[in-house]
């Protein structure tokens, strides 16, 4: 599944005017397919480098807590602080989520090996899949590759679905997607940005004030 | 722009990225995953990816701009009906949701 969004990405990044080497690069060394797909769509729209670099790092924010959590679950006393900080290169959604189901069950020496070992294997699969993409959508007729470029936002689409269950990310959901084309229309680059930082901390308040209500 | 340009854009990209994960492994036994902070660093994530999807489907840039918005209204729902039908299949949903957008745009 990781594999099909990340067919939609490498279809995105022809459609966007980059090249396979550069759709290559990025899975390569981002690995991080929210901020990836933020990143090449504003590169589309021609957003600046500042808006660009600022949206990333907002997309991305959530792979802090989540190498923060899965650190010491996989790192022993002896680990080399090299190889923990290349384990950190490979946290990303799908492995994450593994490592953290998987790894309590192992034997501790062996959980960083399983980590770096499933995380790469997937990266494989990403990186050939973004060739796939890419290729495809030059190779199909116009009207099929839609599709390809459609998977990335109905693959969040649905991942997103799932969370809604959790008070604070609906909320945050719920006002991002409001927030999002509205305020593109104003401004291209900036509109997405300022829906983040708005629509999330809008939600963060609602959030704390709904459980303030609940309580008394 | 340069032809540089682009691979300036990956690099910023890639090495916010790593930044994240490597301030993780530095702060990891330190710090309490679970606080107020990241409570808000999370939803501005969320609101800012909603937002980025929200966008792509009614305000898409590149060939989907070029179809019907109730074309694309349609596909989203579609996936939504297969996922939920097949209990939360993100593979049907997704194959349903791009197919369905092909089929509308074609007809």
């Amino acid at each position: 599944m990781l594999g099909a969004s990340y067919v939609g990405f490498g279809s995105l990044c022809r459609e966007s005017g980059l090249s396979l080497m550069q759709g290559m690069a990025s899975t390569t060394s981002a690995w991080a397919l929210p901020g990836q797909v933020a990143m090449v769509e504003l590169y589309g729209v021609g957003a600046s480098l500042v808006a660009i670099i600022l949206a990333v790092a907002l997309a991305n924010a959530r792979l802090l807590p989540m190498t923060v959590t899965l650190m010491p679950l996989i790192r022993t006393a002896e680990t080399p602080r090299w190889r923990a900080y290349l384990a950190a290169y490979f946290v990303a959604v799908t492995a994450w989520a593994q490592g953290m189901q998987r790894c309590p069950g192992l034997p501790r020496e062996q959980r960083l090996p399983y980590f770096v070992g499933f995380a790469s294997t997937l990266w494989m699969v990403t990186l050939a899949a973004t060739a796939i993409g890419f290729f495809a959508a030059g190779q199909l007729p116009a009207s099929v590759s839609l599709g390809l470029v459609f998977l990335n936002p109905i693959y969040f689409m649905l991942i997103f679905m799932v969370d809604l269950r959790q008070r604070l990310r609906a909320l945050a959901l719920g006002c991002g997607a409001v927030l999002g084309p509205s305020l593109s229309l104003l401004a291209a680059d900036w509109g997405l940005l300022f829906a983040g930082l708005v629509g999330g901390t809008a939600a963060f308040l609602l959030d704390a004030a709904i459980g303030r209500t609940r309580r008394r | 722009m340069t032809s540089a340009y682009p691979w300036l854009v990956l690099l910023a990209g890639a090495v916010v990225t790593y930044a994240w994960r490597g301030v993780g492994v530095l702060l990891s036994g330190r710090i309490d995953a679970d606080g107020l902070l990241f409570r808000w660093i999370g939803a501005v994530a969320y609101a800012l990816l909603a937002a980025l999807i929200a966008r792509m489907i009614v305000l898409p840039i590149g060939p989907l701009a070029a179809t019907a918005l109730t074309d694309r209204l349609g596909g989203a729902a579609a996936a939504i009906v297969v996922f939920l039908l097949t209990r939360r299949s993100l593979l049907f949903g997704v194959l349903a949701g791009a197919t369905a957008l092909v089929l509308l745009t074609n007809l």
